[in-house]
């Protein structure tokens, strides 16, 4: 109960102050020890490299990509990759798992940035090391916000879902997939105080996509995911098959806190491929 | 003691008189607007960058949009109380953005009714902590939870209100700037106050569904107004030909980036790539278009 008040105290107190560029705070003083007490982390952008936009021209949708500089053999792998948005109210964008199956270890979705912010992501190895791209974000102002924009014609949608395959496809080789989910990923931020508007967080926290029930990617997310998430990641398609999307969402009564969640509802969809 | 009442009575005028009315145009009998400038809301003009005003009838006053600050929002009372002795019993927000609510506030009182589209009280909700946290350092206003007043009177479709020998049809708009636009129009003159469903000169913002602009656009342009109030840009008098521009760009992103989703381009690569030949017909270009290709992106890829 402590930790959370200090954390929520540190919260507060950065959101105030104005974020400059190499702004570290919440990455050495919070993120870092949670995810990665004692361990060290190589800065360097020779095993995943991360792009993102200098400037958030939409907050509620900032596209993020993670470039892998090795590839994926059973000797040396990327088999994990974390990101985060330093200054989100919940920084923890996602873990997410990779097989040498995965073919090539890139990934590229939408997220939120609430405001100027480092955008990171870490890479374990499959030898347990942990390497560290990140780049810093500035936040747009004006009438923009960090939420969807229709939220009504995003729940009209909700649970449907598109693949789209690269072109070119070849038997063995890594091809890119997108995956697309109609889902409003709401936050959960209350405000109750002054209006009669009380809403849980409600968001996709668990997606599995496999091929022929080989893993191709797996992922824990959370709310800086975008209305409607989107993902880009490769796969091996040696021979005709499914690929697979499994994902469930889930409720929680905290923007920032996964104390007390409900688990929600579980979706799947298909597609055949014949490369 | 009496010296420090004298005092404190001096301090509180000054208060007052420290901000001038703000200054508005009767631009039919009994409508005025305070027509703004084309900046990108910053520390300098607080905000203050939209159109905004009141109509009088003969019992009462109708505020439409109280303005970008509370600063701006008490000038807009002062320029009322300038104007006429008939008390502000309406206060309409024609949308959630923080340029045409946060004077709100200053309209506070007893038989003052703030009206909205019915889902803008959802807007303010999931919008203004955002906006709110961010005000002091963006626009240099201090503004909290008291800032942000939701309606107490909704308007589902449409709704008629009565100024005393003067009726304002308001309109709840299908999502098109955002999903909670109002509109009011003033039988009266034959003024179609549109609010930010109508830019000129400054580039329109979506931040609810191209598509949905769009297609209000198309219903809105067949008909015939005498005079239409936009959110930001002069006074149009030759409605529909000053909608063109606008609808022109809409559409044109729209084909731009439907040929992209079909190609199998990503969002990153519409951004820097879509619509770009409009710059030359727009202020605020670079601020505004690559949120627009954004959302618009993030819209149409849903399409078929």
């Amino acid at each position: 109960m402590k930790i959370r008040l200090v954390i929520f105290t540190l919260i507060l107190g950065f959101s105030a102050s104005v974020f400059a560029e190499g702004d570290e705070a919440n990455w050495d003083k919070i993120i870092k020890n949670q995810f990665f007490a004692g361990r060290s982390i190589d800065e360097t952008n020779s095993v995943i490299e991360l792009d993102a936009p200098y400037r958030a021209e939409d907050p509620a949708i900032v596209p993020v990509k993670v470039s892998s500089k090795i590839s994926q053999t059973p000797e040396k792998y990327i088999k994990k990759i974390w990101v985060f948005v330093d200054n989100n109210p919940f920084p923890s964008v996602g873990e997410f798992d990779f097989f040498p199956e995965s073919g090539k270890a890139d990934l590229a979705m939408r997220v939120r940035v609430n405001t100027y912010s480092n955008i990171r992501a870490i890479a374990e190895t499959s030898d347990g090391k942990l390497s560290m791209s990140k780049k810093f974000v500035k936040a747009s102002g004006g009438c923009s916000a960090p939420i969807g924009a229709d939220l009504d014609e995003a729940m009209k949608r909700l649970g449907k879902v598109k693949f789209r395959l690269d072109e070119g496809m070849q038997a063995g080789q890594p091809v890119q997939a997108q995956l697309m989910i109609s889902h409003p990923n709401i936050t959960g931020m209350q405000m109750d105080q002054m209006t009669r508007f009380v809403r849980k967080s409600h968001f996709i926290d668990q997606l599995k996509v496999t091929f022929n029930g080989q893993p191709v990617l797996n992922a824990k997310i959370d709310i800086a995911i975008s209305a409607d998430p989107n993902f880009r990641f490769y796969f091996v398609p040696d021979k005709p098959g499914e690929l697979k999307a499994e994902f469930s969402d889930i409720s929680c009564d905290s923007p920032t806190s996964r104390a007390v969640c409900k688990s929600g509802t579980s979706y799947s969809q298909q597609l055949t491929v014949a490369p | 003691m009496r010296f420090f009442i004298v005092l404190l009575g001096l301090l509180i005028c000054r208060v007052s008189l420290a901000i001038p009315g703000l200054s508005v145009t009767e631009v039919a009998p009994g409508v005025f607007v305070h027509i703004s400038e084309h900046h990108w809301p910053d520390r300098t003009n607080h905000g203050e960058i939209a159109n905004i005003g009141f109509i009088v009838g003969e019992q009462c006053v109708a505020v439409i949009d109280s303005g970008g600050s509370p600063q701006q929002g008490i000038a807009l009372r002062i320029a009322i109380k300038q104007t006429t002795t008939k008390p502000v019993c309406y206060v309409i927000n024609t949308h959630v953005h923080p340029d045409h609510i946060y004077g709100n506030s200053a309209f506070k009182a007893t038989g003052v009714k703030f009206v909205g589209h019915h889902k803008l009280a959802r807007a303010m909700a999931t919008r203004a902590p955002h906006y709110l946290s961010k005000a002091d350092e963006l626009l240099d206003i201090r503004v909290n939870d008291d800032n942000i007043i939701p309606p107490n009177l909704q308007v589902r479709d449409s709704l008629t209100l009565n100024l005393g020998n003067r009726e304002l049809v308001l309109t709840a708009h299908p999502t098109a700037h955002t999903d909670n636009d109002l509109s009011v129009y003033d039988k009266t003159t034959d003024t179609f106050w549109m609010a930010d469903l109508v830019f000129l000169e400054h580039i329109p913002v979506i931040d609810g569904s191209i598509k949905g602009w769009i297609s209000e656009m198309e219903r809105l342009e067949k008909n015939h107004y005498k005079l239409v109030i936009p959110g930001h840009g002069r006074l149009i008098k030759d409605w529909p030909t000053s909608l063109q521009p606008q609808k022109n760009y809409l559409l044109q992103l729209t084909s731009e980036i439907k040929s992209m989703i079909k190609q199998g381009k990503t969002l990153e690569y519409a951004v820097e790539t879509v619509g770009l030949a409009a710059k030359a017909n727009w202020q605020l270009f670079d601020e505004f278009h690559r949120k627009n290709v954004t959302m618009a992106f993030a819209e149409l890829e849903w399409d078929d």
